[in-house]
């Protein structure tokens, strides 16, 4: 059966991407564009460093601290600015996260050659079809940090770096070229994938052999490396050098904890919204509480992981790890804790029980419950380095979600109506139809 | 005739399945079903009442987090308190994330020794327990039904054989 868009949803996008084009507009026009304007914001800010100048006598340290609140300026004059293009870097990355989780969910079924998924091939070749736009946003967002018109990555500003003997011994890795081409490489690599992996399952419609089937598979097992690789190079690249003192062995683990499951829960609020639509009629509850059982270990996976990154830099207390894990307890202590409830006790109580797991209404609710935490939990780890302690979830960031978010809806149900939502040359669908719990 | 049981041999878990179905239609009372492994979808078959194993797994999961809690805390903050992690706080609170892995282990500890062991109690299974196989081999290639002879022996027969069942016998209990 072909699906095609109702007008509500095309709608419904139109205005997500128009209010939350509006919303972003408004975010880079507010930003203050001198101090003096960033002054009127924040009137209280810069009157402590004046009395300290007051009370030095020496000359060294009135001009040493002359030219420290001339930073403080600068400083503070940066973050306002960074705030609309870190609300929109953060959105950005959260969508293109999305089908970035799903792309590796759909690859280890395939390489997994599961009897369960099959019937969900063509829900989750619909939401990679965003990979591609949204890596090139992605992209398009990183080349004008490279290009200096924002403060996101200070490692890219060369008087930073001429002053910072940390950033400078990284500089081998962490140099503008180099970053530019790892980010087109990995953005070409994993739009390949998707481009053959979505040839051969079409093909396979119309086969009467399983050549394509196989195919599929092998690339999909190559891939996976790709992926993993990649995908841990890519979040040390695009989120972890952000800060670029900091650093955690686990991160490219943690990052890819937090897309898997908000790939599992975005793959199985989209089946949801198709079966209520009255297509998918050949998914049954089994496969969404396979999906549901997805969405809750892969919680408690990402929990241990985040867990595990935080406990080891506690305990062990090192200034330069510690600062990390104190600005974001301290100028973000709402979403920092705020995430552990919605992306671990919620669906730990709610979806623990078997019967819920089966139940159309819950596993929605917990969806979008995980995909709000999820998209703080990437608020978490942009804002702190980009914005310090002033953030807010205001016009900015709600606009660019929703930008995003219609953009996103638009490729994806998009795509969704160019191919029969079954994939009914694939050798394990008729295993996928009946598969009962 | 209330009192007699037939015994019906199957050789394959699909048939048996299959079988169980059919005398579940015809009003057949199942008394025991005894297979040498577990066979998927039996006990929805038969009408067993779903098992509440896995409430009792979150109860004790509850008491073994509990427990770890107050252990945790007597040891570490109460009777000799200790200096974690170079912040000696004394405060239970605020040393949380050191204890955390020995929450988590002795919650899953309490969890699945405490569930094992109800299940074996709710089982009647303990050590040096007699085998209650009537016939041996299902604890190897056959599968059992045992029904209350509720008919003829002529119309059960007929009726088993059509199952698939590979051997009939009656008993009295």
């Amino acid at each position: 059966m072909m699906y095609t868009i109702s007008k509500n949803l095309k709608l419904t996008s139109i205005i997500l991407m128009v209010t939350g084009f509006i919303g972003l507009t408004y975010g880079f026009l507010a930003a203050p564009s001198n101090y003096e304007e960033a002054k009127k914001m924040y009137p209280e800010y810069g009157n402590s460093t004046n009395e300290v100048v007051k009370v030095s006598e020496s000359s060294n340290d009135k001009l040493y601290i002359a030219q420290h609140d001339e930073n403080h300026k600068e400083h503070l004059l940066h973050k306002l600015q960074n705030r609309p293009w870190a609300a929109l870097y953060v959105a950005a990355l959260f969508f293109f996260f999305i089908s970035l989780g799903t792309i590796a969910f759909y690859a280890i079924q395939r390489a997994s050659q599961s009897g369960w998924s099959p019937v969900l091939y063509r829900v989750m070749e619909g939401i990679t079809a965003y990979l591609l736009p949204g890596g090139i946003v992605v992209f398009v967002i990183l080349l004008l940090s490279c290009l200096h018109f924002n403060h996101l990555f200070i490692w890219m500003d060369a008087d930073v770096v001429a002053e910072d003997k940390i950033i400078r011994d990284k500089i081998g890795y962490l140099n503008i070229p180099f970053f530019l081409a790892r980010a087109l490489f990995f953005i070409f690599g994993w739009a390949l994938y998707r481009y053959f992996s979505r040839k051969f399952s079409l093909a396979q419609d119309k086969a009467n052999d399983i050549v394509n089937h196989k195919r599929n598979f092998k690339i999909s097992a190559a891939f996976l490396v790709f992926y993993i690789v990649t995908e841990s190079i890519m979040s040390w690249d695009w989120i972890m050098s952000i800060d670029p003192h900091w650093f955690s062995t686990l991160f490219g683990w943690y990052v890819f904890a937090s897309m898997f499951v908000t790939a599992i829960s975005v793959i199985a609020l989209i089946t949801i919204y198709l079966k209520s639509e009255g297509y998918l009629d050949f998914v049954n509850d089994s496969h969404i509480h396979d999906l549901a059982k997805f969405m809750f270990g892969i919680s408690i996976f990402w929990t241990y992981l985040w867990f595990s990154q935080f406990m080891l830099i506690w305990y062990s207390n090192i200034p330069e790890e510690v600062t990390y894990f104190m600005t974001r307890i301290e100028d973000y202590s709402l979403p920092f804790w705020g995430m552990i409830v919605l992306n671990f006790l919620f669906p730990l109580l709610v979806i623990m029980n078997s019967d819920y797991k089966r139940m159309n209404l819950i596993v929605s609710t917990v969806g979008i419950v995980i995909v709000i935490g999820h998209y703080i939990d990437i608020f978490n780890m942009i804002m702190p380095s980009a914005v310090g302690d002033k953030w807010f979830i205001g016009i900015p960031e709600i606009g660019g979600f929703m930008f995003f978010l219609g953009l996103f809806m638009y490729v994806v149900f998009h795509e969704l109506q160019k191919a029969p939502l079954l994939a009914k040359g694939d050798p394990f669908v008729d295993e996928s139809k009946s598969f009962h719990y | 005739m209330d009192n007699k049981i037939v015994r019906a041999l199957y050789d394959d878990d699909d048939t048996l399945l299959k079988a169980v179905i059919e005398m579940k239609k015809n009003n057949c009372i199942i008394e025991e079903v005894y297979t040498p492994f577990p066979v998927h979808g039996l006990d929805k078959a038969i009408g067993l009442k779903e098992t509440r194993i896995a409430i009792m797994s979150f109860i004790y999961g509850c008491i073994g987090l509990t427990i770890a809690i107050l252990m945790m805390n007597y040891i570490m903050i109460e009777d000799w308190p200790q200096n974690i992690g170079g912040k000696p706080s004394f405060s239970f609170i605020q040393n949380v994330p050191s204890f955390v892995p020995i929450m988590f282990e002795l919650t899953v500890f309490h969890a699945a020794h405490l569930m094992v062991i109800t299940f074996y109690l709710r089982s009647k299974l303990w050590p040096f327990k007699e085998s209650e196989n009537p016939i041996p081999s299902t604890t190897d290639d056959k599968f059992l039904v045992e029904i209350l002879m509720t008919d003829t022996k002529d119309k059960l027969n007929k009726f088993l054989k059509k199952t698939g069942a590979i051997d009939i016998s009656y008993i009295d209990k």
